[in-house]
């Protein structure tokens, strides 16, 4: 007899921290912009093709914006970045300059494969 | 100056070695032992034996030490303190000039500090609580061969801590179906799986035919998901020329992680394994079996915050510290003790997480804390509250053990990290909050929503045995 409550897994295409959840809404996106500005970390933007996302480089949307405490223009600058590059992801990071690392990192756009 | 004669026979210890006037110097290595003498023994008279036996004295005094500077080499016990709540036990304070220890050997600061002296017949027990390594020293160890910054860089996993699962059963798969089990794990959203630590190389599965399937796991995993992934592959070996050979391999296969056991394997041998990681590349997971035979006991032994700080100076990128939360023992306050001596530059005193030194760690790279043993969905949000970012999340059956398998396991553990992240850095406090974040989250995935249905009732509420010294 066939096992009906058993599920089958299927693999699919993350983008690591985040890929798990369902697409943040505006206001969670929002909610990790505040986060990132509130550690004293920088906010940046990086895109790519979906062909190339496994890369360690993405290329970067302008520079990382230093000393931006506005929400609003990081989100605006996402936008930009999404409408310029449509099929691209696009992910917001946040510098972190005394770990040397990024304390935030994920996508917010996932481009069209 | 005064003249030195030679004078036969025994002294008492304190004449020389207790010194309570002495101020440390910046370049002593300093220790903190608990000691609990025989009846009727004074404390100075055990500390200064203690100092003495772990450095420069021995029972009788001999014509040769008149041929050195003893004044300079000897370790001196500085400071006596009570232990809040135990009244036959006490601290004992010693500090040792660093020329007593081998540069970048943590072999032979414990030959010393942990030798004879343990087996003194003055003492019933010792216990060494705390080394404060000069950072004089630390500039002579190779520490971490990655550590946790680059670790994030070479794998992409920032923001978050990380996820893995220990291979169940441990013992008896064959190399394939052991294959499958990781490949299942990693397509379904873990980062890492790991060797058990039992895992060698018996006869049901040869290491070699291990590492191949592994390899396959790890490469497919990556290319179906498009995230970075490894394994710790287990080279503890029974000797060196073995577990090298291992290390060798498990770069060939394309893994970016090896596994080692510091103490059943032995100090000398898991420095050699992380400066061959440092010169190839590669990232260490460290276990810790036997620990608890050296650090359980309150009264006798190493605590592990002092293994741990060795094992920062010897080498490894990650060390299991305990869950807190799990099956197996570990303090809350005391397990963020040592996890603070893992993971940052500077760690300053305080006896309420146990550390009894500052703590300059310089440079070094920081070490990942692996919590392990025992773990499920419903302790996510107490483990990220408790661990923080740069720790390894280690569940076995707690992936493993899900009713439709691995994959689903594994998928149910990293929703429930991410929805723990989300919310933490929403600003909500997650661990009272847990039940709902995680039915919150559970509602858009069915294997986490059947994870907490599995695991509800799990707990794992025993008090623990060795408990901070408060009054």
């Amino acid at each position: 007899m066939p096992n009906t409550t058993m599920g089958d897994f299927q693999t699919a295409q993350t983008l690591e921290t985040f890929g798990f959840l369902p697409k943040l809404s505006q206001d969670e996106v929002y909610d990790q912009i505040a986060y990132l500005i509130a550690q004293g970390w920088t906010p940046a933007i990086e895109h790519e093709h979906p062909s190339g996302a496994f890369n360690h480089y993405w290329t970067m949307w302008k520079l990382p914006f230093f000393g931006e405490q506005d929400l609003g223009n990081v989100v605006a600058e996402l936008e930009a970045c999404h409408r310029a590059y449509p099929d691209h992801h696009v992910r917001l990071l946040g510098y972190d300059n005394y770990s040397q690392s990024q304390g935030v990192a994920f996508v917010v756009y996932e481009g069209r494969a | 100056m005064a003249v030195k004669t030679y004078d036969a026979g025994v002294k008492e210890y304190r004449d020389m070695y207790w010194t309570p006037d002495y101020v440390p110097l910046d370049t002593d290595l300093l220790a903190c032992f608990k000691c609990t003498g025989q009846p009727g023994v004074p404390r100075e008279e055990v500390a200064a034996a203690v100092a003495a036996e772990s450095s420069t004295g021995t029972w009788s005094t001999v014509w040769s030490e008149l041929l050195t500077d003893l004044e300079y080499y000897k370790g001196r016990a500085y400071r006596i303190e009570d232990v809040p709540g135990d009244s036959e036990s006490f601290y004992a304070f010693v500090a040792y000039p660093i020329d007593l220890f081998e540069e970048g050997s943590v072999v032979n600061v414990l030959t010393s500090l942990v030798g004879n002296v343990f087996g003194f017949k003055a003492l019933r027990h010792l216990r060494l609580e705390d080394i404060r390594f000069p950072i004089a020293y630390i500039k002579t160890c190779g520490g971490p061969p990655a550590g946790i910054q680059v670790e994030r860089d070479r794998l992409n996993k920032y923001g978050r801590p990380m996820l893995g699962a220990t291979i169940k059963p441990k013992l008896g798969l064959s190399a394939k179906n052991y294959g499958r089990a990781v490949y299942e794990c990693l397509r379904g959203g873990l980062d890492m799986t790991k060797d058990d630590e039992n895992v060698n190389s018996q006869p049901f599965m040869r290491w070699r035919d291990r590492f191949e399937f592994v390899g396959e796991a790890i490469q497919k995993a990556q290319q179906e998901t498009g995230e970075r992934k490894g394994h710790y592959l287990n080279v503890t070996a029974p000797d060196p020329e073995q577990m090298y050979q291992r290390a060798e391999f498990a770069k060939e296969v394309g893994c970016p992680i090896i596994m080692h056991d510091f103490l059943t394997g032995g100090f000398t041998a898991n420095t050699g394994l992380a400066n061959w990681c440092r010169r190839n590349g590669m990232l260490l997971h460290i276990h810790r079996a036997m620990h608890a035979v050296i650090d359980r006991h309150p009264k006798h032994g190493i605590h592990f915050r002092v293994l741990a700080k060795c094992l920062r100076l010897s080498g490894g990128d990650h060390l299991h510290t305990g869950t807190v939360v799990g099956k197996l023992e570990g303090d809350r306050q005391s397990t963020l003790g040592f996890v603070d001596q893992l993971r940052e530059s500077f760690v300053p005193e305080d006896r309420s997480r146990g550390v009894f030194f500052d703590q300059d760690w310089g440079s070094l790279p920081g070490v990942m804390a692996v919590a392990s043993g025992g773990i499920h969905v419903w302790h996510m949000p107490a483990l990220v509250t408790i661990f923080g970012d740069d720790s390894m999340l280690q569940f076995g059956g707690g992936t493993q053990g899900h009713p439709w398998g691995n994959a689903a396991g594994a998928a149910a553990n990293r929703v429930a990290l991410e929805a723990s992240v989300k919310a933490r850095n929403q600003g909500r406090e997650i661990e009272k909050e847990a039940r709902d974040i995680l039915t919150e989250a559970a509602k858009s995935s069915p294997e986490l929503a059947i994870a907490m249905e599995t695991w509800k009732e799990i707990k794992f509420e025993f008090d623990t045995v060795d408990k901070l010294d408060v009054g």
